[in-house]
């Protein structure tokens, strides 16, 4: 072997050889973070009117009917109080052209610049008493609610691993703050 | 011996075992004894693990929001005790892990994925460094009550640790990062399962894979068994019970970190410049009492995401004139620094500030020099909103000023 290639291949080889390979069921099992491109996504869909059933029945409660206001008492809901007071829910929906303002409303349609962080948050961390409950094709659909809710799409389109991440928000390239 | 003897043997041994994974990779040989058993100690028992005097009764209390605040006005020296060090979680509470079921997950964009268990990770080379964790919206309204009084209650979300671990560039070494790799997405084993993203560059630089804090394993607040230090960065990328790395191309934009990675008019992303600047006289301040004039050592601490603090200034006279404080020696980088300054106290009102420099040679400003800040935005939090930031560059450093009336109360003078 030319020595030029031993050099090469010299700084690509582990050096403490710990750890092992990880199967490719461990790795999809994890891999739940979604870029912006939505690679990560998983095959499933929805629709808002599929959304807004699951959003009253596991939402509502602490982010109001429509996402826009937030019920007073919210924080007392929030179920992880261990560390303080409850965290009281922003709104969701609304707020638009209010970011350079003194009281700017950072919600899902005034300020998140890609629709994927809205599938990304909703399939980690809700509900907060049990992340993780809801499936592919729920995640879908309360996504494709918020962005209905928001004027971003229609009630019937459907939101799915090749649509969500062309979604057009008008955040999109970070106009306001 | 009976059943009940048995049982708690059986449960020492258990403890034991548990105890040696969690410190180190090299576990007793089996059937030997520990100290622990020879005396017949619980766990729990003060003389196995040690507790402060009853007379001790610094605590952590509940900031404005979420979050335990550090007790920074009781503290000596510039180490924060793994109990103190303050807390901020997104409302989750600390999941309860086992080090044997815990794994890192290192994969995306290199050559050999990898998984480790803790003990494989504490097998590679290891660094022992001492860091603070700032909270980003330290010293404002996300962390500070209506009416803050005490250095606790304002500044209590910055603490200092000494954390071991291994270098996160030599996990990325072992796995071989592929041509394209730019940013990298952490994630933590939490209910929340907290991410956040950040760049090849920090990563291959100082960031910390740390399992150890301050001579033990990590408190599981402080994410037990494993979690991410970025030196001079805000906490919140610090990410908590560690359990996945993807090697990435882009920010990923998780929910949190959308409005800190807004491109600038070039398009490019902002590299964190780190903490700005900060210091506060943690003694005398805010909520304590002076009993009468004469001799008193003020103290306190300064810290930057700069580096290391260079200088710290002293005004015992409502700011207009500074002499230089004493730094407690070494300074680390990254670090709390503790300075001290001797005065003498004539029971007149007076304001005590500090005010320091780091090694970039940026100045701790006043509130006034901010700019366009009046401190009621400070206690509402709104001119350090979060999201309001383009980088992480906390603005919230102003100088604390502390007002000592002729009584002796020292009083917070910011508003």
């Amino acid at each position: 072997m030319v020595l030029g290639t031993c050099v090469a291949a010299l700084a690509q080889t582990p050096t403490y050889n710990r750890g092992r390979t990880p199967s490719a069921e461990e790795v999809r099992a994890w891999d739940i973070a979604i870029g912006p491109d939505g690679k990560e996504l998983p095959p499933g869909s929805g629709t808002a009117k599929e959304g807004a059933k699951i959003y009253a029945r596991e939402c509502a409660h602490c982010h109001g009917p429509t996402g826009a206001a937030v019920p007073s008492g919210a924080a007392n809901l929030w179920p992880h109080t261990y560390s303080g007071q409850g965290r009281s829910p922003t709104p969701l929906v609304g707020g638009r052209g209010t970011l350079d303002t003194d009281r700017p409303m950072r919600t899902i349609g005034s300020f998140y610049p890609v629709a994927t962080t809205i599938w990304d948050y909703i399939n980690r961390a809700k509900p907060p008493k049990e992340p993780g409950s809801l499936s592919a094709d729920q995640v879908y659909a309360l996504t494709a609610f918020l962005l209905y809710q928001n004027n971003i799409i229609q009630e019937s389109d459907v939101m799915d691993a090749k649509s969500l991440p062309k979604v057009q928000m008008p955040n999109r390239g970070y106009g306001g703050k | 011996m009976n059943s009940k003897q048995s049982d708690r043997r059986r449960f020492l041994k258990e403890g034991a075992a548990l105890a040696g994974l969690a410190v180190g990779a090299v576990r007793a040989a089996r059937g030997q004894t520990t100290g622990i058993e020879t005396l017949g100690l619980r766990p729990d028992d003060y003389r196995a693990y040690g507790m402060r005097s009853r007379f001790v009764t610094s605590v952590r209390t509940v900031g404005s929001r979420t979050g335990l605040l550090t007790p920074l006005q009781d503290s000596v020296g510039i180490i924060t005790p793994s109990a103190l060090h303050f807390e901020n979680t997104r409302g989750y509470p600390p999941p309860d892990i086992d080090p044997r079921q815990h794994r890192l997950l290192i994969h995306g964009l290199v050559d050999r994925p990898l998984i480790f268990t803790l003990e494989e990770l504490q097998c590679l080379p290891s660094v022992t460094r001492i860091y603070f964790i700032e909270c980003g919206g330290n010293s404002g309204g996300r962390t500070m009550t209506k009416n803050a009084e005490t250095a606790q209650q304002i500044h209590g979300k910055t603490s200092c640790s000494e954390w071991t671990g291994a270098l996160l560039s030599l996990l990325l070494q072992e796995a071989g990062v592929q041509k394209g790799a730019s940013w990298l997405v952490a994630e933590g084993a939490d209910l929340g399962k907290r991410t956040e993203s950040f760049q090849m560059e920090k990563a291959m630089d100082d960031v910390l894979v740390a399992y150890g804090q301050n001579g033990e394993p990590l408190r599981p607040q402080q994410g037990y068994p494993l979690r991410l230090l970025f030196p001079g960065w805000s906490g919140s990328f610090c990410v908590k019970w560690l359990r996945r790395i993807k090697v990435v191309d882009q920010p990923y934009l998780a929910k949190w970190e959308i409005g800190r990675f807004k491109p600038d008019s070039e398009g490019r992303i902002p590299f964190p410049t780190g903490q700005a600047p900060k210091s506060v006289i943690t003694r005398p301040s805010g909520g304590q009492r002076l009993p009468g004039p004469g001799f008193y050592e003020i103290s306190g601490l300064a810290w930057s995401g700069g580096g290391a603090i260079r200088r710290v200034e002293v005004s015992t006279d409502g700011g207009r004139t500074w002499k230089d404080a004493q730094l407690q020696e070494p300074v680390f980088r990254f670090a709390h620094a503790r300075f001290r300054y001797a005065w003498n106290w004539n029971g007149e009102e007076t304001v005590l500030q500090s005010r320091c420099t780091d090694e970039r040679g940026q100045v701790q400003p006043t509130l006034a020099e901010l700019g366009g800040i009046s401190a009621l935005d400070v206690a509402e939090g709104r001119f350090i909103d979060y999201w309001q930031k383009s980088n992480d560059e906390s603005g919230s450093n102003y100088i604390q000023p502390w007002k000592v009336t002729r009584e002796g109360s020292v009083r917070n003078a910011l508003f």
